[in-house]
């Protein structure tokens, strides 16, 4: 559960500051499938930072499964990431050189979690996440844009975060690509209850998501719950 | 994250610029390589010049005739028939006044031409004692050495050196360690007197500028009669009870000759007394210096490997920010991202370091093998070099490390 309350968000000191986020607040509940969606500058950017605890908010609170991390520090939000959020990136998702179990793994890795255990979980994951086993030894690298986003997806999953959430996702792929990725994600959250939030600058992307929350200058201008969403052929 | 763990990061991100990795590698070879080689080479001079200057005896001190004149060449610059200042008394009241004197051997020693069954060579023939072989490290290797009773009724005996041996009789029929067979019993001419060859001693090598072995013993009496025609000793050699008595008796021995010769002006003396612990000290601080000489310069190449492992890692932090953003977006904390850095450092120098050690001890015995030089490997230099290449891994990556453990995810994530 997130809870986002006044949040703002100030970048630069003295007279040259920007204010990114202007008293943002909003409530996602567990099993949400949320998208934030704005034109550049509207200051999704740093609600993602915040919401994936990667930065903190200047004034205001974010409760994340009950726990305050709007006045953590580096380690403390480093631990956070670890258990709570799982994240997919636009671009350079994954190690290059490396296998795709590894890196599924590695989350488990920082999190101390035995080699058996987290080779377990990485599979398990890797197969919700639409890759069969044939692709485990692949090196990263071999793999296309929508396989490499879908490992992505695995590795997010993979420590059962509170929250999954996606940047542009789609953003560095073809459409047909694209849907296949968010189909991925709308599998997730009906099937598996996931918790979701995906920021993208796309009204077609935000359309597979149940609810849309639309940033702009750094306040919230609609929250609308879709009764009428897209649906992207599943896997 | 667990060591294994940091290991296989570590092993996938070297292996992954396998040429970088290799140069880099190879600078620190080169360093350590170069550190364990050199330091093999001055100290095997340097434990070849002492165990050179051990065989002439332990605890030595030679009294000879004359002022010294040149330093260095113990054995040789002792005042051979310049001078006949010393007596066979001299020895006699050293050994019987001076405290701590474990022993006294004078030598009348002269170069003579010496003919045996048609062949001849010219060596040096040295009237000795029944206490010289205790004292400079003489030992037999077949027939006996000369005794007293030899000495004192002027036996016409002789002991040959190995060296002279072989030259006199030949190299042909030898025994089990290569040194002429069935030649105790014969004869040899010195200045057309017949001496009867009683015996053998050990081979010892060549010492400075003198071959120890190209030696004919005959007794001191029968030298100064026959050879040197007057009473004089050519030297005295005296060793001391232990090497913390070695200063006294050379003070003791100087006052003593000095009383006995009737000179009051002790640089006035017409005679030397040179300690074999002044000439160890001094060879040995010359080889000391040429050890740390040749150490500094491989120790400046170990620290350009070293600089070259730096240089390396900053280049992999910058190539990998994204990465490192990575990591820290899925959790790694900053000890984890500094540790996979500095051990990613490590290990390149320890494999330098192992290799180093590996092609340094190669060196070092290819240098040995081939004659050159003797060299000797220590364990210290090893462990020192090897200690020195972990030290300079985790001093050189430790800014590396730094830098990519304080990166900003954000930034990291973003960076083009």
């Amino acid at each position: 559960m997130i809870e986002v309350t006044d949040i703002t968000k100030t970048y630069g000191n003295g007279d040259t500051t920007f204010q990114a986020l202007k008293g943002v607040s909003f409530t996602i509940e567990d099993g949400e499938f949320v998208a934030i969606m704005g034109p550049s500058g509207s200051g999704k950017s740093t609600m993602m930072h915040i919401l994936g605890c990667l930065d903190i908010p200047t004034t205001g609170t974010y409760f994340l499964d009950g726990k305050d991390v709007s006045t953590m520090d580096d380690e403390q939000l480093a631990d956070i990431r670890k258990d709570k959020v799982g994240f997919v990136f636009q671009a350079f998702n994954l190690l290059p050189r490396t296998t795709v179990l590894r890196n599924v793994v590695l989350p488990l890795v920082y999190a101390g979690v035995g080699i058996d255990e987290r080779e377990k979980r990485a599979k398990h994951a890797l197969v919700s996440a639409g890759l069969t086993e044939s692709h485990f030894l692949h090196k990263s690298n071999e793999l296309s844009g929508g396989q490499i986003q879908r490992v992505a997806i695995a590795r997010a999953l993979v420590n059962e975060p509170t929250l999954i959430l996606a940047d542009e996702p789609t953003g560095n792929l073809d459409t047909k690509t694209g849907e296949v990725v968010l189909g991925t994600f709308q599998k997730l959250n009906e099937e598996h209850g996931r918790t979701i939030v995906l920021i993208t600058h796309e009204p077609d992307v935000a359309e597979h998501a149940k609810r849309i929350i639309t940033l702009r200058d750094g306040t919230i201008v609609s929250d609308t719950t879709s009764h009428t969403r897209r649906r992207a052929h599943h896997i | 994250m667990t060591l294994n763990d940091t290991l296989q990061e570590t092993f996938t991100a070297l292996s992954a610029n396998k040429v970088r990795s290799g140069l880099t590698v190879l600078g620190i070879v080169i360093g350590i390589g170069s550190v364990i080689a050199m330091v093999s080479v001055g100290q095997g001079a340097a434990s070849g010049i002492q165990s050179s200057i051990q065989s002439l005896g332990s605890n030595l001190l030679q009294v000879t005739p004359g002022a010294a004149r040149t330093a260095g060449g113990f054995g040789v610059s002792g005042g051979r028939g310049t001078s006949s200042t010393l007596k066979q008394d001299d020895a006699n009241a050293i050994a019987s006044q001076v405290q701590y004197v474990a022993g006294v051997a004078s030598e009348v020693s002269s170069r003579q031409q010496i003919t045996a069954k048609g062949t001849n060579t010219n060596t040096s023939v040295i009237g000795v004692t029944s206490a010289y072989p205790e004292i400079r490290n003489v030992s037999i290797d077949q027939g006996s050495f000369i005794s007293d009773d030899q000495n004192n009724s002027l036996a016409k005996v002789a002991v040959l050196g190995p060296t002279a041996a072989g030259d006199l009789f030949g190299t042909d029929d030898t025994t089990a360690d290569g040194l002429p067979n069935g030649i105790v019993g014969q004869t040899i001419r010195i200045k057309g007197m017949e001496f009867k060859v009683i015996g053998i001693t050990a081979a010892k090598g060549s010492s400075g500028f003198s071959n120890q072995d190209d030696t004919v013993y005959i007794p001191a009496k029968s030298a100064q009669r026959f050879l040197t025609g007057n009473d004089s000793v050519s030297s005295i050699d005296i060793q001391a009870s232990s090497a913390d008595t070695m200063a006294t008796v050379q003070d003791d021995v100087t006052n003593l000759l000095l009383a006995l010769h009737g000179i009051s002006d002790p640089t006035k003396a017409d005679f030397s007394v040179l300690n074999q612990n002044d000439l160890l000290s001094a060879v040995s601080n010359v080889s000391q210096t040429l050890t740390i000489l040749l150490a500094s310069i491989a120790g400046i190449s170990l620290i350009v490997g070293g600089i070259g492992i730096m240089n390396m890692m900053l280049t992999t932090v910058t190539e990998r920010t994204r990465e490192i953003g990575l990591r820290k977006a899925i959790g790694a904390k900053k000890a984890d991202i500094s540790r996979q850095f500095l051990i990613e450092a490590t290990v390149l120098t320890l494999i330098g370091g192992t290799l180093g050690v590996v092609l340094g001890g190669g060196v070092a015995l290819a240098i040995n093998a081939l004659g050159l030089i003797t060299t000797s490997i220590s364990v210290s230099s090893v462990v020192l070099a090897f200690g020195v290449s972990a030290a300079i891994g985790i001093l050189f990556g430790w800014y590396p490390a730094r830098r990519a453990a304080s990166l900003n995810p954000i930034e990291a994530l973003r960076y083009e």
